[in-house]
């Protein structure tokens, strides 16, 4: 990877590729008569554009992957939609339209052991989403295309590769052909589910610069979930923070960092080992973990672990504001400073 | 924190463990020597397929079929532990070491309470009326931060971080003088992961004891762990103080290492890793095991192995350091 | 950026099932295992005499042409029945019938039990509850009186009745292995990766999970064809199979009628009762073998010394 590739501003005149709009999933616990739900998101609102990697930060349990999951149309959503390029995604009916979103909007996933089918070589997924999704090629168009699609992921010599079964690879090996599974179907957009967690240290950053090298010479956006902040800062350009179903902040990724808003993110970053810090002080030690959301009622999710709740943070639930430029946080609390002078305001009186 | 008495608490010397597979014994770990003193933090990092988590299981003798200790010694307390049968073992474990594993839902009786469990692994090892039992469960359990409410659930109610919790609990029943710990963090949550190691730290100041902590996470044991011991295909390659390790790695794998984690401050730029993949113990490469992936390869690397040299208070399995 | 290629990433655990597509399992669990071998072996000798019937056995089968109840002597290896037939000869040739029972409707019972099973897991819901309980009830009737009510309610006594007999009281224990081994497979993140690509779900059923279960599925096979061996022989021995026909298990029969224990030619009792054992004993062998690419904890751990 090159300084090239790093990430850079979206561009100006960039499409929104895909809008949820107050994308809701509840699954329900117990049997037929249950009156109990998980809420596994609430609400959410995220858009991604052309050009541009959308990292979804957020502990297990946070609702992260459930909205790749809704994304892709694995999960049906309780309420809410999904527009892609300004299109409905619950409308399409025909085959045809559900193969074409499906090869836009593509998900590679998160366990490189799981991924591929272990009884046929690996480049069966490949050919398969050829054939799906390129019918225009002839056999012969599918195999070199099979081959390019494996040089682009870094796999060479691209012909050694196609016969190998998947125990012969090693794992990033793995997470790459699924990659090259995604970029076989022509895509816009690609989920990327954790691709990265289930992999050795010294492994993840090639995935991560292939991420950023694709995105640049394929011109291919993603929406990379993943729960380790330093990763997500590494390849992306906005960054989402969830928490419990709800999207707590959203902005540009080095101004959420360098200016958390919402006291969860806060404490995310705070717990963050990083190597080239020095060695911080004991801080007290903190033992909540995050809620399980069942039949939750109005308020902040975050009330209980966060030291700056007051009343009103457990009667209603906070929505996402504009705090600083393109930077939203969804809390009470939290100041707007569109002049840049202040950090998160103390505790308001009541 | 690092003890100036004189004999150090456990002694590994030239330990090897092999693994009989058809094809021939595998070697999981090679040759490793390493050394802990009374209340010090030893933090071993390596990837998958390093043999760190087999070498943590062979210093505890806890290895089952098909693998063995092949030849080495395990000096512990001034027990030989290689040598000692199960009886003999059976004086030392949890008394003087005792273990905490990587998840604690494997470990965990499913149909008794955490206390109930706590109890019975005190009341197994040390005889005491069964209030003073109780007594002392509920004790562990305050020390490790596990609230008081969650005293009589079972382990699928509490979170994964309690669940750690009193994993670890369980291991300082006794007091141990060495507690090992094989990746005890790595299946929870970054924030669940930092409170857990700021308690593991305060309850070694506290009582003493020394650990072993085996990981992945180089960043997280840095924190936290006076010397550092990096694993590459079964041999250690590099162990000395965190801070030398750290601030001037100087094996090429340490260093490579070192490149692979982003960072959330300072400025952004691009990481290269590193190139390729460990090898197959069954087929370990010629020479140093780490050289065809080694930037700094020279001719000498592909045709002998090299041997720990020192340079400061480091020791370097390369021969960049040979002088 | 260049990957070195890697080729072979040794586990120091034990092996993966289906490493090397399904061809390469089956052979390569068959040969690993000794114990299969013997069965592959013994069931081999039994379809080299099945096929090469006419070149081994001396005479003619049906021919009534011999003194009857002869002792086993030179010219009739195992004596004669109490009609005057060769027993070898119609033990060479009854191996045909008896193999053809024994894969046919092992192969019926098979496909029912897999398609039932998996139909089960993958369509869940309301389908799962009534696919169970169907199954469930065939896994309770008991088989014996149900093979004898059929049996006896179709006068047809022909090959195929019988088969279809063994096939309607042998699928239902497989069906409920299939279910769990295919209920856990369907999380599996390639299936997942599968329906995201959009494949269809009969193509998933057809081409991403069952080759995943062959293992299971062969296994499956070698024990309803053990079953079938054994049912054959008891319908047929019981009069219920076609008295015409030849197959071990009609030899029974006739020996039975014809009180061949008591008319001193056990021989004529036990040649075909042990080639029964036999060819019962080779799939159980064989099986051996997926019981143990199956289930990893199965497998003995060997010893270099």
């Amino acid at each position: 990877m090159t300084v090239a590739d790093l990430p850079l501003r979206p561009r100006e005149d960039a499409r929104e590729l895909l809008r949820t709009v107050d994308l809701t999933k509840h699954f329900r616990l117990g049997g037929f008569l249950s009156s109990r739900y998980l809420h596994g998101v609430d609400g959410i609102n995220l858009s991604i554009h052309e050009d541009e990697i959308v990292a979804l930060v957020g502990e297990s349990g946070s609702g992260k992957s459930t909205i790749a999951r809704l994304i892709a149309g694995v999960y049906k959503p309780t309420a809410g939609d999904i527009l892609h390029r300004g299109q409905s995604v619950k409308g399409l009916r025909s085959r045809r339209e559900v193969l074409e979103y499906r090869g836009r909007v593509p998900m590679v996933f998160q366990d490189p052991y799981g991924s591929l089918s272990p009884v046929y070589q690996v480049s069966h997924g490949i050919m398969r989403a050829l054939k799906l999704h390129r019918p225009d090629l002839s056999r012969r168009g599918r195999q070199d295309e099979a081959e390019r699609l494996l040089e682009a992921v870094g796999l060479v010599p691209a012909r050694d590769f196609l016969g190998k079964y998947p125990y012969q690879l090693s794992g990033g090996q793995r997470q790459r052909i699924g990659f090259a599974q995604a970029l076989a179907c022509r895509p816009e957009l690609i989920l990327a589910d954790e691709p990265v967690s289930m992999l050795d240290v010294s492994v993840r950053i090639g995935v991560l610069n292939l991420m950023a090298t694709l995105r640049r010479r394929e011109r291919i956006s993603f929406l990379y979930i993943t729960h380790d902040i330093a990763s997500a800062r590494y390849v992306a350009d906005r960054l989402v923070v969830m928490y419990a179903g709800h999207v707590a902040e959203s902005g540009p990724v080095e101004d959420v960092l360098a200016h958390p808003k919402h006291p969860y993110t806060q404490l995310l970053l705070s717990a963050v080992p990083d190597p080239r810090a020095p060695i911080s002080l004991p801080e007290k030690t903190e033992v909540q973990e995050p809620p399980r959301v069942i039949n939750p009622g109005e308020g902040c999710r975050f009330r209980a672990r966060c030291p700056y709740a007051i009343e009103e943070c457990s009667r209603v639930t906070p929505l996402l504001r504009l705090l600083r430029p393109e930077h939203e946080a969804a809390c009470h609390v939290a100041t707007s400073d569109m002049d840049d002078r202040h950090e998160v305001a103390k505790p308001a009186h009541i | 924190m690092i003890a100036t008495s004189t004999r150090p608490l456990l002694q590994v010397k030239d330990l090897c463990v092999d693994y009989l597979t058809d094809r021939g014994p595998v070697r999981a770990v090679d040759r490793v020597s390493l050394e802990v003193n009374k209340g010090e933090f030893l933090g071993i990092v390596g990837e998958s397929g390093c043999g760190k988590s087999t070498l943590l299981f062979a210093i505890a003798r806890l290895l089952s079929a098909p693998a063995e200790i092949s030849s080495g010694e395990v000096w512990f307390t001034g027990h030989d532990m290689v040598s000692m049968d199960e009886d003999e073992l059976r004086h030392l474990r949890w008394r003087d070491y005792s273990v905490v594993m990587q998840s604690a839902m494997n470990a965990l009786n499913p149909v008794m309470t955490i206390t109930k469990q706590l109890a019975d692994a005190v009341g197994a090892h040390q005889r005491m009326p069964p209030s003073q039992l109780r007594a002392r469960s509920k004790e562990l359990m305050r020390l490790v931060g596990i609230d008081p409410e969650h005293l009589h659930s079972y382990p699928h109610q509490l979170s994964g971080g309690m669940r750690q919790r009193a994993m670890i609990a369980m291991a300082l029943a006794l007091t141990p003088d060495l507690v090992i710990m094989d990746e005890p963090t790595s299946a929870l949550d970054v924030v669940a992961q930092r409170s857990l190691m700021l308690k593991i730290k305060q309850l070694q100041r506290e009582f003493g004891f020394a650990t072993i902590f085996v990981t992945h996470d180089m960043s997280l044991v840095s924190h936290f762990s006076d010397r550092l011991a990096v694993m590459y295909a079964g041999q250690v390659v590099e162990i000395g103080p965190t801070r030398d390790v750290f601030a001037a790695p100087k094996h090429p794998y340490t260093v490579g290492l070192m490149r692979s984690f982003p960072s959330i401050s300072g400025p952004r730029q691009p990481l290269a890793g590193i190139a390729g993949s460990p090898p197959d113990l069954g087929h370990p490469p010629s020479g140093c095991r780490f050289h065809p992936r080694c930037p700094q390869v020279f001719e000498r690397c592909s045709k002998e192995e090299p041997d720990f040299y020192t340079r400061e208070q480091d020791l370097v399995r390369c021969f960049l350091f040979d002088r | 950026m260049a990957v070195r290629v890697v080729t072979d990433q040794v586990s120091v655990e034990t092996a993966v099932v289906s490493r090397r597509g399904i061809a390469g399992t089956i052979a390569r669990g068959l040969t690993a295992n000794r114990k299969a071998m013997a069965g592959l072996v013994l069931f081999g000798l039994f379809l080299m005499v099945a096929i090469l019937a006419p070149v081994i056995a001396p005479y003619d089968p049906h021919a009534l042409q011999f003194g009857q109840m002869v002792q086993p002597s030179g010219a009739h290896l195992l004596g004669t029945t109490g009609t005057g037939q060769d027993i070898f000869s119609q033990l060479v040739f009854g191996t045909r019938e008896s193999l053809l029972i024994a894969l046919a409707a092992g192969l019926g019972a098979t496909v029912i039990s897999v398609v039932v099973g998996v139909s089960a897991a993958y369509m869940g819901g309301l389908w799962d509850h009534i696919l169970n309980l169907f199954t469930d009830v065939f896994l309770v009737l008991p088989t014996l009186p149900l093979m004898i009510i059929v049996g006896t309610y179709l006068n047809n006594r022909g090959l195929l009745v019988l088969v279809a007999v063994i096939v309607i009281t042998g699928w239902s224990y497989g069906a409920r292995q299939l279910r769990s081994q295919a209920l856990s497979l369907r999380n599996r993140e390639f299936l997942e990766a599968a329906r995201a690509r959009g494949e269809r779900s009969l193509y998933i059923i057809v081409f991403e999970v069952l080759p995943n279960m062959t293992s299971l599925i062969v296994a499956i096979f070698f024990g309803a064809a053990l079953y079938a061996v054994l049912a054959a022989a008891g319908l047929q021995f019981i009069g219920l199979g076609d008295p015409n026909s030849l197959s071990w298990g009609t030899m029974l029969y006739w020996a039975q009628a014809n009180g061949a224990l008591l008319a001193g030619s056990p021989v004529w009792v036990l040649a075909p009762g042990f080639c029964i054992a036999a060819l019962g004993a080779a799939f159980a062998l064989i099986n051996y073998a997926f019981d143990e690419i199956s289930n990893p904890a199965l497998r003995p751990v060997r010893r270099r010394k």
